[in-house]
């Protein structure tokens, strides 16, 4: 963090700012997502009844939106809790890539760093690191920790904060409000900007069409098999359209 | 559902199982490469849950008993379909939710 020194704060080139605040910077756009979404969570816990503390230890400990839903959804659904928390740990199997592909930037780091990096892994930050540190191959693991850390600075505090605003707002919601399609409209938002690529969209489909057509098992067993079918069907149409590449066709 | 120490006990175990998946390459196994078979499943595995967990919501939802709802339907459609083109999360939601209550209205 050899950067921040105060003349170098006072200029206003940003290849010429430290890179902790470079990383407040590029994680600021992030707000008006985190926001939103962090309420609602907020408002959807209350109103399926759970103390705010609960909803609360929701945001804090697990701090990963899609995975929150899930285990709200399912254990609302009274779905086994194993299931539930099966299912809401294979939403968070990404984080697990995240972790693999930022090790290379920051794996030099002592442990109590990237232990409280690792806390703070979520789509933003790792989309922003890994993104920032190819543009800055020099950056020394220092510089790369203090940008991270600088990313996860407009959001996570954030996440806190609108999530027990929205536990509080919660039982203030008029209760006539169609709260019940909240969260499959929120993953159905979440999962379009993720279909970028064909074996995305056949990973997707293989799951829908696996889910409806196996939501008669008992505990949800559907979606695990369904979840499972779509990775593996995701991955083998990656190689397939590889090769295909490679043929030239 | 279930309440007290049974979900507190929940809330713990998927916060320390979602810390592992965060911390498995970062913090133990170093700079080693992954097995490349390993990565690809990895990388679809967001998109291979999500729409297994949502597809029967659409479907079947529980505020009309799991009968075929026009609003909820097509709520779930603009959504999807915004998303999708936009890549904008926080648009598709607004206008999906909009979809929702115009049809709730008009059909509801």
């Amino acid at each position: 963090m050899g950067r921040t020194t105060p003349e170098r704060h006072s200029v206003t080139s940003q290849t010429t700012k430290s890179p902790y605040w470079q990383g407040v910077r590029d994680g600021a756009p992030f707000t008006l997502v985190i926001v939103p979404f962090s309420l609602l969570f907020g408002v959807v816990g209350t109103e399926a009844g759970l103390h705010i503390a609960e909803t609360m230890g929701f945001s804090v400990l697990v701090i990963a939106g899609a995975a929150q839903f899930t285990a709200l959804q399912l254990l609302s659904d009274d779905a086994p809790t194993l299931i539930a928390l099966v299912s809401a740990l294979a939403v968070n199997l990404r984080m697990a890539m995240y972790s693999a592909s930022l090790t290379p930037w920051l794996g030099a780091a002592p442990l109590w760093q990237r232990a409280i990096a690792a806390y703070f892994t979520v789509d933003q930050s790792y989309a922003c690191a890994v993104l920032k540190f190819e543009q800055e191959p020099r950056w020394t693991v220092p510089e790369r920790m203090a940008y991270f850390f600088g990313v996860v600075t407009p959001i996570c505090p954030l996440w806190y904060v609108f999530t027990l605003t929205g536990a509080l707002l919660g039982n203030a919601v008029p209760s006539g409000l169609p709260l019940d399609f909240a969260l499959p409209i929120t993953f159905l938002a979440m999962i379009g900007p993720m279909l970028r690529t064909p074996a995305h969209l056949v990973a997707a489909l293989t799951s829908v069409a696996l889910a409806l057509a196996l939501a008669w098992l008992p505990y949800n067993l559907g979606l695990l098999a369904a979840g499972l079918a779509g990775m593996v069907a995701g991955a083998q149409a990656e190689v397939l359209i590889e090769r295909r590449k490679e043929r030239g066709t | 559902m279930i309440d007290g120490p049974a979900l507190w006990l929940f809330i713990a175990a998927l916060g320390a199982g979602t810390f592992a998946l965060r911390f498995v390459f970062l913090g133990l196994i170093g700079d080693r490469p992954l097995p490349a078979w390993l990565l690809r499943h990895l990388r679809y595995t967001a998109v291979a849950v999500l729409p297994g967990l949502v597809a029967p919501l659409v479907v079947w939802p529980a505020a009309t008993g799991g009968a075929l709802d026009l609003a909820r339907m097509a709520a779930a459609l603009v959504t999807l379909g915004l998303g999708y083109a936009t890549r904008n999360v926080i648009l598709a939601i607004a206008m999906g939710a909009l979809t929702l209550f115009a049809g709730l209205a008009l059909f509801g």
